[in-house]
């Protein structure tokens, strides 16, 4: 119920940012516009959506009495190597889960169709080598 | 300034999505990814909710002569399948898999997952920029304005 609810929420903020600024909510996209910025203008509605994004767990937490802790299967280094994989693969890509799973899948973009089930299928099979096959991590 | 603060708006309401729905914990979305093993199915309501509002929604919104704030859409063209989106989506999963984190829930936790969620902004960023300097321009998703 709580994940049906948290997707219509993640539904009508892309909604909402297509309705008012005609963008599209990919937040790779978002986050790669700012390196370099076009713009004062186009930097300053990215880095306020960034500054959105990151007040929302607390402004949940102020709400419920308790903030959920993100829980991460490595250290630090494991998760950069994982940041640095995403970084690339989103840039080349042109999208994540967001803009091409969400927003693209939304438009019937072909491109999002086929790249939705692709990093669908490799995430599928990189945690089966992880975790069933080499036997790491949580 | 006040695309701006939709911006902020925006932000606000996708960050709530991700905490509500548990897609910004890592160790939740690593279960999702994990169909033979400790397989949590419940991450297929959060993209499927989203895509409901946004199916309807997009539709509502491409109908009108031009969005609120701007003079056009911002959307993007490309309809041709090439390698790079094949082998950029491929490598995305991978690092998705590996850390747990796509780059909304990592932007979200960026406050509150200590160093190890610094560290995967870092390598994300570096990734992205990596891209930006290697890559020539004319292969970069186009986007044009509608």
């Amino acid at each position: 119920m709580s994940a049906l609810a948290g997707g219509a929420l993640i539904g009508a903020a892309a909604v909402m940012l297509l309705a008012l600024n005609g963008r599209i909510a990919g937040i790779s996209g978002i986050v790669k516009g700012l390196l370099p910025p076009e713009g004062a203008t186009d930097a300053a509605w990215r880095i306020c959506f960034v500054v959105g994004m990151v007040v929302a767990p607390w402004l949940v937490g102020s709400v419920t009495g308790e903030i959920a802790v993100p829980a991460v299967p490595g250290n630090g280094l494991w998760m950069a190597v994982a940041g640095v994989v995403v970084g690339v693969g989103t840039a080349l890509g042109g999208g994540c889960t967001s803009g091409h799973g969400v927003c693209g899948m939304a438009r019937l973009s072909g491109r999002s169709i086929v790249a939705t089930l692709t990093f669908m299928a490799t995430g599928v099979i990189t945690v089966f080598v992880v975790r069933h096959l080499l036997g790491w991590g949580s | 300034m006040m695309r701006a603060l939709a911006g902020l708006l925006a932000g606000l309401v996708f960050g709530l999505g991700l905490v509500i729905s548990g897609m910004s914990n890592p160790a939740k979305v690593l279960n999702f990814l994990d169909i033979t093993g400790t397989w949590d199915p419940s991450l297929i309501f959060v993209m499927g909710g989203a895509l409901v509002v946004t199916f309807i929604g997009f539709r509502l919104v491409l109908g009108m002569s031009g969005p609120v704030l701007d003079t056009q859409f911002h959307l993007p063209t490309r309809s041709d399948l090439d390698m790079p989106l094949v082998a950029g989506a491929a490598l995305f999963g991978i690092g998705w898999g590996i850390g747990g984190y796509c780059p909304g829930p990592a932007v979200t936790s960026a406050t509150l997952g200590g160093w190890p969620t610094l560290a995967f902004l870092g390598g994300m960023i570096a990734g992205m920029i990596a891209v930006r300097i290697l890559q020539p321009r004319s292969l970069s998703p186009a986007t044009i304005v509608r």
